[in-house]
């Protein structure tokens, strides 16, 4: 099977390419990436004139819900919704039912995402058993199965020494801990951000101080354990700041940051919006103003979505009982991409935190369009536009807050190992 | 003039007009209270649902009476927790009750934003928040107003002091929002545990010091400390101290004006919020607070329910 990419405009941030090159794939692997390459003798030829053409996206945040919560998302379904996003590969949290903390569920996870899904799956199991907050997983094992970093996903390992031991076992297996920082007693119970808008809906605030908190203390543990760490959507200044400093200070760590914490502030709760309702909460226009400049200056390394599909009956109750999260793989690369149209990143940098940069950080081995690897490659249409209607999306879930939005630049043609497992019709 | 809104969610969507209405209509209905007869036929046939998800007596009690003396029937609907724990989601609950032909649904509820939640989702009943979480107690507000016009002849260009718990109180965010619209200089006191972020921004002034609050006032509102807080909750340390340094006493109510009224929502905490000698001396008015209470829900009855002139 051979099959030419041609007339594209290739963006390949991990080659440093920014050009009009043609592609070949043969047996599902990139085999020439050049000039004008000869369409005779192929199997099909694919026109790209006026498209982009990037490695296949990568996600290293997403919840497919799959054992246990199958009711909001499967894995087929989950990563249907990736393909459709121009998303190749995926690394999902390990807090499905049971919690993914063995070879077995993880085993489960890839095979499911190889034979019935439309992305890879690379697994995040968690850090301590049960993610209970007390004991090792068995790291080693799991890094064998195919596991690509560790986190206690949502619960944060309140006990630093636990952390500790947990960043000092996993860096001997060059293994990233990932850490969703948001410190218990100081969130207090807060189901948005603190500020004058909790304030005057009379909800209860969570300040960016339970954010910064924690992160301060994770950067120290890494330092000193020298492990790989990586931080979950921040969503504050002061963590950009922190972990501005830290990097300068040779702490191995990277970070990432959710379309809707770029995007959206605390306003969009108004009216009580549970699906504004998110874990950490929508903050400022200056944590805004932030997360950009972080983006800018390199300080955040990944653009991932937090992707986190609900049922209706999850969300459709009151705000402060309401299930927190949004379905984002397919409003990533159109809200990524405002970046570019604000210049805020060049097109190359923007397709680089959704392709190489979180490849990195996880130690993916893919997000690139280098030849030999396999043909994971997404075809956008930059400057396509279209309207967010969740009936059309392709998660088993709705809850969005940027239904009916406007939106400039989708993909049009997915695959992965040289495979279509998406086309816009 | 023609009331405009359907539901009564909070003071904060009332415009100065909306509650100049309110108030005149409560005033209008004031009489019928004081009647030997206390019944008028204005809303004979409408079917009024009181469906409280939180304990109340005062609230339900006046609501209640507020439509009888209207001549509609009322019903009252106690339930526990959230949709969650209760099993039956809140907008089913909602739905059955509109499904039986209710005019009016009075709510109160633990989570801020649900009346909002259930008037969104009801077609064509209305909704009246009667307290949800710490968001807005908008009857409470109006009856405070109503209060403080009939003893002060007016509400532009007075200062009300709220003093207590402002971070968890509804009543102070609804009076804030409606005493703001009428004009009034509005500052909130209490300890700094108790003052949530954002109360400039909303246009009050704010006290840690309750003397400073006081300080010629011409209303002071004391807030209901919620006894059960103390003990393994980190607003106070202890309640002697808080009626040590929080509670209206003999000695600062001098600060306010002398002829400052005192104000307070019920139920009293005698000797924690306010001591026994101001809550039953001459500057109180609280129990014409509560029977204004009965007329302002009358008036917000008879505006969302009574408005017949379509037919």
């Amino acid at each position: 099977m051979r099959i030419l990419i041609k007339n594209g405009r290739v963006i390949d941030p991990s080659q440093e390419i920014d050009s009009n090159l043609d592609i070949l794939i043969e047996e599902g692997c990139i085999t020439q990436l050049d000039n004008n390459i000869d369409p005779l003798g192929m199997d099909e030829v694919i026109d790209a004139n006026g498209l982009l053409v990037t490695p296949g996206l990568i996600d290293i945040h997403v919840h497919l819900r799959d054992p246990g919560y199958e009711y909001k998302e499967d894995i087929v379904t989950g990563t249907r919704c990736a393909a459709a996003g121009g998303f190749t590969s995926l690394a999902c949290m390990p807090n499905t039912n049971p919690v993914n903390d063995n070879k077995a569920l993880t085993a489960y996870m890839i095979n499911k995402g190889n034979t019935e899904g439309s992305a890879n799956v690379y697994p995040i199991c968690t850090i301590t058993k049960s993610q209970k907050g007390k004991s090792l997983v068995e790291m080693g094992d799991l890094k064998q199965a195919g596991c690509v970093g560790f986190s206690d996903d949502g619960l944060n390992v309140d006990c630093g020494e636990v952390l500790r031991r947990a960043m000092e076992y996993a860096s001997g297996f060059d293994m990233p801990i990932i850490t969703h920082a948001e410190d218990e007693a100081i969130k207090a119970g807060g189901v948005m951000n603190e500020g004058r808008v909790s304030t005057e809906l009379g909800l209860v605030g969570n300040t960016w101080v339970a954010e910064a908190v924690t992160i301060s203390r994770d950067l120290m543990l890494a330092e000193i354990t020298g492990v790989r760490l990586h931080v979950c959507h921040i969503s504050t200044r002061r963590a950009v700041e922190l972990i501005r400093e830290a990097k300068k200070k040779g702490v191995r760590v990277t970070c990432e940051v959710t379309p809707h914490h770029f995007t959206l502030t605390e306003e969009a709760v108004r009216g009580y919006d549970v699906n504004a309702k998110m874990g950490p909460p929508l903050r400022t226009a200056d944590d805004i103003a932030a997360m950009k400049e972080g983006l800018a200056d390199g300080t955040i390394d990944a653009i991932a979505t937090d992707h986190a599909p609900h049922h209706i009956d999850d969300k459709n109750v009151e705000f402060s009982v309401a299930a927190n999260g949004l379905v984002g793989m397919e409003t990533a690369l159109p809200l990524t991409l405002r970046l570019v149209e604000e210049g805020i990143l060049t097109l190359s940098e923007a397709i680089h935190c959704l392709t190489a940069k979180p490849a990195q950080a996880l130690n993916i081995p893919r997000g690139t369009l280098k030849v030999g690897v396999p043909a994971d490659i997404a075809i956008i249409d930059p400057d396509l536009q279209w309207t967010v209607d969740t009936n059309k999306l392709h998660s088993k879930a709705h809850n969005t807050p940027f239904q009916g939005c406007k939106m400039v630049g989708a993909a049009m043609l997915t695959l992965r190992d040289g495979k279509t497992t998406f086309e816009r019709s | 003039m023609k009331f405009a809104h359907k539901h009564i969610i909070g003071t904060q969507q009332l415009s100065k007009e909306d509650i100049e209405l309110i108030l005149e209509t409560a005033e209008s209905f004031k009489e019928i209270n004081q009647r030997e007869i206390k019944k008028v036929p204005t809303l004979r046939g409408k079917t009024i649902v009181n469906l409280f998800y939180e304990n109340s007596t005062r609230t339900r009690t006046s609501f209640e009476l507020a439509g009888k003396r209207m001549s509609a029937d009322t019903i009252n609907i106690s339930a526990s927790g959230s949709s969650v724990t209760k099993g039956e989601t809140l907008e089913d609950t909602a739905k059955n009750i509109e499904a039986m032909d209710a005019d009016v649904i009075i709510m109160r509820h633990s989570c801020s934003g649900a009346p909002d939640y259930l008037a969104k989702r009801l077609t064509t009943c209305s909704v009246i928040n009667a307290g949800d979480g710490f968001h807005e107690h908008p009857s409470q507000a109006l009856l405070d107003l109503m209060t403080i016009k009939e003893h002060k002849g007016k509400i532009e260009g007075l200062t009300v002091a709220i003093i207590g718990d402002i971070a968890r109180s509804r009543v102070a965010r609804s009076d804030l929002h409606a005493l703001k619209t009428m004009g009034a200089t509005v500052r909130l006191a209490g300890p700094a545990t108790m003052l949530p972020p954002g109360l400039e921004e909303m246009g009050a002034e704010v006290y840690t010091d309750i003397n400073k609050a006081i300080k010629d006032a011409d209303v002071v509102i004391m807030l209901r400390i919620q006894m059960e807080r103390e003990g393994g909750n980190t607003l106070m340390p202890t309640l002697r101290e808080y009626a040590q340094f929080f509670a209206l006493n003999t000695e600062n109510i001098k600060l306010a004006k002398a002829d400052a009224i005192v104000m307070h929502p019920g139920p009293l905490n005698r000797g924690v919020e306010i001591s026994s000698y101001v809550a039953d001396g001459n500057q109180n008015v609280i129990l014409d607070q509560v029977e204004n209470g009965v007329a302002i829900r009358m008036a917000l009855l008879y505006l969302l329910a009574g408005g017949t002139d379509a037919e």
